[in-house]
């Protein structure tokens, strides 16, 4: 038993750094690490878990279907895009979170779960007019050709999605540290209360976080569209999951924290995915969520935390 | 008089029960099974609330021990001569083994008991998000599991020949058992501790209360009405693992933060009033009384009703509460007018 669990193991490593299987690995975890931003930057000033972000990306994602459906230049198709999930964000947040900021956890969690079943049950209805399952987005596809690089396939989108994600989050990273906006921001997310006393204007900073948290999304919808061109309701219902699940085991608290466990979780599927042998890649699921149990078990307050803070803990 | 106003909390969700039952008895079969549909979500939300309602943690897992209770209950009354036919790869046991209706049901609560009690031991030291997030990995990896291990069920299949017995009766006897467990369980000594303990954890850490004990109680417990509850919605329909995965999970905590989290009589509101609404909204999409909606348009307006509700009563609609008489009878005392 003990020699049937070490040379799986051997195998299931000596898979795992394969250059092909780091490559995609490092390609999810940059795009998880890119969602896992747009919940934690909300959940920072809000305290609010943002079930209904997948359902931001879909939108996006329709919105880059209807562009290619017409034959539109790609370039009009991404501003749709933009345009339809940052009008989206701002009008979920004027709408369903403003009223509700003030109320528990739960109840703001179960808004987030009605808004996603409203747009979610409306997506349907428009991917089922044509009686097809799901809308094609094509117009990107290309993206998703490999250029073979020392042996190793690298697809275009993966080498995208590691570029842009870098850039928004160097971006993000100067725009909260050098602008009064990014410094409100900060000082909403360590303290609402106080830094409301010190005047910061609460639905300002609010606004902000939860545009840029569009913005996000629509990117996250534009590199997803590559992989995936095939659209439907439950279009990044998954990846909004996992990255939940990951922007908690990394330390909801710090943007970092929660970015780095977006990352993370993201590139441990990849390398799951990757590795696993094939009778058991079914069971990557429950490889990948043991993991996250066994690490909140381990670190409850994040994995990528330091020290310190409360941990929520009996 | 005062034993006749503690056990209120207890007549009154009983009472709705009871009467969602008989007025469902007046419809005829297709009209019924929304009834019966709406009494198994009241068994399924009231499991969910002697967790959630007096521990304070969200649980996203105990739709695992509602699939858990459903595969035990299904697998073990199917026939044994038709078992080859859907699930072909059974345990030895499993295959060869057939028990009745109420055995099945009781046999479920067992096992979602267990399995909860299991899961708990290291679950209930977390808290907070972490303890929402692990609950959910729970149910990942049950459902990843019930999905492609064909030797304990049906796996990918429907779960088909499993007798049908979760009539209207059936339904709602089920529905009062689990109130009236959730209740003794909520007047008991540990439903008041854990219920002391979510109020004011260091509080009730101060007067000596475990709350990780006390939690992990109220998880067993209410895996066991789960488990039960699975029992009923799979001799009610033929399901499938998605039956019992994430639509369920989201629907059931809506529906119990929509009634009123911290309460039982919030739970059965919750739960016949989300239920009542989507039949209601069904039968339109049917073209009902003149009113017709088009296809798909049910979940669109549930969702608008549901977020409606949370922004104008964000403590449900029973605000948490139970029923009380003297609520009701006496004119409020000037204190409580004032808040």
């Amino acid at each position: 038993m003990n020699g049937v669990v070490a040379s799986g193991l051997t195998d299931f490593l000596r898979s795992a750094v394969e250059p092909q299987v780091q490559v995609d690995a490092i390609g999810i975890g940059a795009v998880y690490a890119l969602m896992a931003v747009g919940i934690g930057l909300v959940f920072g000033v809000l305290r609010l878990v943002n079930f209904a972000y997948g359902q931001l990306v879909m939108a996006g994602a329709f919105a880059l279907a209807f562009a290619s459906d017409r034959d539109w230049p790609v370039w009009a198709g991404v501003v749709l895009c933009f345009a339809v999930v940052i009008a989206l964000s701002m009008a979920m947040e004027r709408v369903v979170f403003r009223p509700l900021r003030t109320q528990s956890a739960a109840t703001m969690l179960v808004a987030t779960f009605a808004v996603a079943f409203l747009l979610q049950a409306i997506a349907l209805v428009l991917d089922q007019r044509d009686d097809t399952l799901g809308e094609p987005a094509a117009s990107l596809a290309r993206l998703n050709l490999p250029w073979v690089i020392f042996g190793t396939d690298v697809r275009k989108i993966t080498v995208v999605a590691i570029v842009t994600a870098a850039v928004c989050l160097l971006a993000l990273m100067l725009f909260l540290g050098r602008t009064t906006v990014g410094l409100q921001m900060r000082a909403a997310a360590m303290d609402f209360q106080t830094a409301r006393l010190l005047g910061v204007r609460a639905n300002r900073v609010i606004a902000s976080a939860v545009l840029i948290s569009g913005v996000l999304a629509a990117i996250v919808a534009v590199m997803l569209t590559v992989q995936q061109p095939l659209v439907t309701s439950t279009f990044a219902l998954r990846e909004t999951i996992v990255v939940l699940a990951g922007v908690v085991v990394g330390g909801m608290n710090k943007l970092l924290s929660a970015t780095l466990g977006g990352f993370a979780i993201g590139y441990a599927s990849g390398l799951l995915g990757g590795a696993l042998p094939t009778e058991q890649s079914q069971y990557l699921p429950s490889f990948l969520f043991g993991l996250v149990i066994l690490t909140l078990l381990v670190r409850p307050a994040g994995l990528f935390t330091r020290g310190g803070g409360p941990v929520e803990r009996v | 008089m005062r034993r006749v106003r503690t056990t209120v909390p207890l007549a009154f969700p009983v009472a709705l029960v009871v009467a969602t039952g008989l007025v469902g008895t007046f419809f005829e079969r297709s009209t019924e099974i929304y009834f019966i549909n709406a009494l198994v979500s009241v068994s399924m939300v009231v499991a969910l609330y002697v967790f959630v309602g007096n521990s304070g943690v969200l649980s996203f897992g105990h739709m695992s021990f509602v699939a858990v209770g459903a595969w035990t209950a299904g697998v073990l009354s199917v026939p044994v001569e038709e078992k080859p036919a859907t699930m072909p790869s059974l345990f030895g046991f499993l295959g060869d083994t057939t028990v009745g209706n109420v055995p099945s049901l009781l046999l479920a609560a067992l096992v979602g008991g267990v399995f909860a009690l299991v899961a708990g031991l290291p679950l209930m030291r977390l808290s907070g998000l972490a303890a929402g997030i692990a609950t959910f990995a729970v149910l990942e990896i049950t459902n990843n599991i019930l999905r492609y291990y064909e030797k304990i069920g049906p796996g990918l299949n429907v779960f088909s020949s499993v007798p049908e017995t979760t009539d209207l009766q059936q339904a709602a006897i089920g529905a009062v058992v689990a109130i009236v467990v959730a209740f003794a369980y909520q007047v008991s000594r540990f439903g008041r501790q854990l219920r002391a303990a979510r109020d004011d954890a260091p509080a009730a850490r101060a007067v000596g209360i475990s709350v990780y004990r006390q939690r992990l109680i109220a998880f067993a417990l209410s895996g066991a009405l789960a488990g039960f509850a699975g029992g009923l919605y799979v001799h009610f329909l033929p399901i499938s693992v998605d039956a019992v995965y994430l639509d369920l999970t989201f629907i059931t905590l809506a529906m119990l933060v929509i009634g009123g989290m911290t309460s039982l009589w919030g739970a059965v509101v919750g739960a016949l009033a989300v239920s009542g609404l989507d039949s209601v909204l069904a039968e339109a999409e049917n073209g009902l009384g003149g009113i017709d909606l088009p296809a798909g348009s049910r979940t669109i307006v549930v969702g608008a009703l549901m977020a409606l509700v949370l922004i104008l009563r964000p403590d449900g609609i029973t605000g948490g509460r139970e029923v009380r008489v003297g609520r009701l009878l006496r004119p409020r005392p000037a204190k409580e007018r004032a808040a």
